[in-house]
């Protein structure tokens, strides 16, 4: 931890900087971790709606991704998890229509991506 | 005049003592006077017995205190005199002004006051000119009479600087001819 | 030169709030503060100032919607009394904290109960240790001036505290007095606009204000505050040298009057202290050496500068118009805390006077002095004015 200021230092009033949640990476409280499975997913965004942390990133794609059933989604479409946000509260698994969410124990996710 | 020109009113809310003391104090204002005037409060309700205070004088007023021996005491409701000892402190020199008829011993008796008590018919002349009971005004014009203490020509610049936005020039007119009657009709 | 009106204590202030023209004026109603947001609102409706004003629900509320203006970077005003104080208190508290320089007008009254209306200080006395500058009043002439003087002060960036500027209930708040109100160009010149670098509504530089700060911090922040509020006496005598170049008064941490040869000094507050004067003047008008001293910055408290004006005075009799149950009067702690680094102490007698509005007279005072003067003190007990029994 950085230095602690004197009371000399400190800001005027308690005033902070705002916007400041995106540097408090709360990714490290999670014990299961969403794995997702891109082949199985149809993106009707029902997991970005329900993540209560704004964690899984939607983008436009023109040119669309493959998904169920070797399908191509454009549009709207989601992308793996943000890991540096997600608290692993698996909603998005329970609530995923077709199943293609599930949640693995941390170190279990982290040796398999080892392995990748 | 005296280092202090100390008036007490006394009256019941709603009559005016308040604003009959401010009024005096503004006129005197007017002359280059220093001043204070400040009512005494009870409880804020319509009919209840109400001291105002004016002091006027040539220096600077530093004290907060209230009136104890006044030059001046004004009764404003003559009911008033049978529960509040409006004569005390004023000394037997001092002047007494009370809204009444008549003036009498038994009057005296009642304010328990041995000097020489004014009456003016301030309820009537109030009546009969603006159709409504607002004693202070005509117990104004008694007290320049027979005090002197300000010009009746300030209190009616006050009284129209005072009422004009709030009553209108007609109405105006109406106070300032019960200040004046009130002036020509203080009796002893 | 200013205009000299005949207005009450409660105008006085609100002729300082129209030249001050603040942006947000929040207040709820309370006697005998009334007839200042009263004559406020006039001005504001009849457009003589730019003021939003915000009629709410509860001194609560009107404390915090004041704060939360005072933050977003407006010049924020209110003005209460007693009991509004009281309820105003939580958010009383966090102001000063918050480093925001909100000014309000206390006219000072009782706290229930029994249920009273009328003057003593029981309600500024109450928070004293919250960080506020409190600036006292002796008549309405003061109030006015104080005002102007009180929002510099507090605004000014080596301070950023709020000030709360205080007049008798009734005895100052509804006595009509003359009042020299200065040039408005002249007083909005010196007032100025509050800078804006610290505003909340800054969308280039977001941030946040009044989070949590937990025992690793809060410390820190509280001394910081302290510091702050130990550069309100420079602040103050610039900001007052300022003023006077426009009023032609001295604004003094405090006056004192007759007491440079003065045998016994009395040491009162606000609107007695005009009526201290006039017992100063009987008494020397007997031979005796008797002088006043009335404190108007009262937080901070000038401790040396008091201790320096009453080291050669044998006794002086501190006069409180609230109690603190069961410990030393207020402003008599005050003032034996301020002496006690001398090593010829004066002596010093504590009396209680004017709770619930109760008279202070000429006389008592005058009596206050003679027992003074024939040194039957005990300064180990309070004495009371004015009490039966």
């Amino acid at each position: 931890m950085s230095e602690r200021k004197t009371w000399q230092e400190v800001e005027l009033g308690v005033e902070l900087p705002a916007a400041t949640s995106l540097g408090y990476k709360t990714g490290g409280w999670r014990v299961l971790r969403p794995v997702w499975n891109a082949s199985e997913c149809i993106h009707c965004m029902i997991c970005v709606g329900y993540c209560p942390d704004m964690a899984i990133p939607v983008v436009k794609s023109e040119e669309g991704v493959t998904g169920k059933g070797g399908r191509v989604f454009k549009g709207a479409v989601r992308l793996e998890t943000n890991l540096n946000y997600c608290k692993g509260c698996g909603i998005c698994a329970h609530e995923c229509p077709s199943k293609c969410l599930s949640m693995v124990r941390e170190e279990e996710a982290e040796q398999a991506s080892c392995k990748l | 005049m005296k280092e202090v020109y100390e008036v007490r009113m006394h009256g019941r809310a709603g009559q005016g003592a308040k604003s009959g003391s401010q009024l005096l104090a503004e006129a005197a204002f007017r002359e280059g006077k220093y001043i204070q005037s400040f009512p005494e409060y009870g409880s804020e309700r319509r009919g209840a017995p109400t001291v105002s205070y004016t002091k006027i004088a040539d220096q600077v007023l530093r004290s907060h205190e209230p009136i104890v021996n006044p030059d001046v005491v004004m009764v404003l409701d003559f009911g008033i005199m049978r529960s509040i000892p409006v004569a005390a402190g004023l000394p037997d020199t001092g002047i007494l002004i009370v809204n009444t008829k008549v003036c009498s011993a038994e009057i005296k008796k009642l304010a328990q006051f041995n000097g020489t008590l004014y009456g003016v018919d301030a309820t009537g002349i109030s009546l009969e000119l603006l159709g409504m009971d607002t004693p202070n005004v005509p117990m104004l014009g008694a007290l320049v009479k027979l005090t002197g203490i300000v010009k009746m020509e300030s209190l009616e610049a006050v009284l129209r600087e005072h009422f004009l936005p709030k009553i209108g020039e007609e109405k105006v007119q109406k106070n300032i001819s019960m200040l004046r009657k009130g002036y020509q009709e203080v009796f002893k | 030169m200013g205009v000299r009106k005949a207005i009450t204590g409660a105008e006085a202030a609100a002729e300082a709030m129209r030249q001050i023209n603040p942006d947000v004026v929040v207040a709820y109603p309370i006697t005998p503060q009334t007839p200042i947001v009263e004559q406020f609102a006039k001005y504001v409706a009849d457009g003589i100032v730019d003021t939003e004003m915000v009629p709410v629900e509860s001194e609560h509320s009107a404390m915090s919607a004041t704060v939360g203006a005072e933050a977003a970077g407006a010049r924020a005003m209110s003005a209460t009394s007693s009991q509004g104080l009281a309820l105003m208190w939580e958010i009383v508290a966090a102001t000063p904290g918050l480093r925001l320089p909100v000014v309000i007008s206390l006219v000072n009254r009782a706290l229930s109960a029994p249920i009273n209306i009328h003057c003593d200080h029981s309600d500024v006395m109450g928070v004293t240790t919250l960080g506020w500058i409190q600036i006292f009043s002796e008549n309405a002439q003061e109030v006015y001036e104080n005002l102007l003087l009180a929002i510099r002060v507090a605004e000014d960036t080596r301070v950023q505290l709020p000030a709360m500027v205080n007049q008798d209930g009734f005895i100052t708040s509804h006595a009509v007095e003359p009042v020299e109100i200065f040039d408005d160009a002249l007083v909005r010149k010196f007032v100025g606009v509050r800078s804006l670098n610290r505003a909340l509504l800054d969308v280039e530089h977001p941030k946040s204000v009044g989070p949590l700060v937990l025992p690793d911090y809060y410390f820190e922040f509280k001394r910081a505050q302290e510091q702050a509020m130990s550069k309100v006496f420079e602040v103050y005598r610039e900001v007052g040298t300022e003023l006077s170049a426009i009023t032609g008064k001295q604004y003094p941490f405090f006056e004192t009057y007759r007491t440079d040869d003065a045998e016994a000094v009395v040491v009162v507050l606000n609107s007695a202290a005009g009526t201290a004067k006039v017992a100063v003047d009987a008494v020397r008008a007997q031979g005796k050496k008797v002088g006043m001293l009335k404190p108007i910055l009262f937080r901070p408290f000038p401790y040396s500068e008091v201790r320096d004006a009453l080291r050669h005075v044998p006794v002086v009799g501190i006069l409180d118009r609230s109690m603190d149950f069961g410990a030393y009067a207020p402003v008599y702690s005050e003032f034996r805390n301020a002496l006690w680094e001398l090593d010829k102490k004066p002596a010093t007698q504590s009396y209680i006077y004017g709770l619930g509005g109760r008279d202070i007279m000429t006389t008592e005072i005058e009596a206050v002095f003679e027992e003074l003067l024939s040194g039957n003190l005990d300064p180990e007990h309070q004495r009371y004015i004015g009490l039966r029994g």
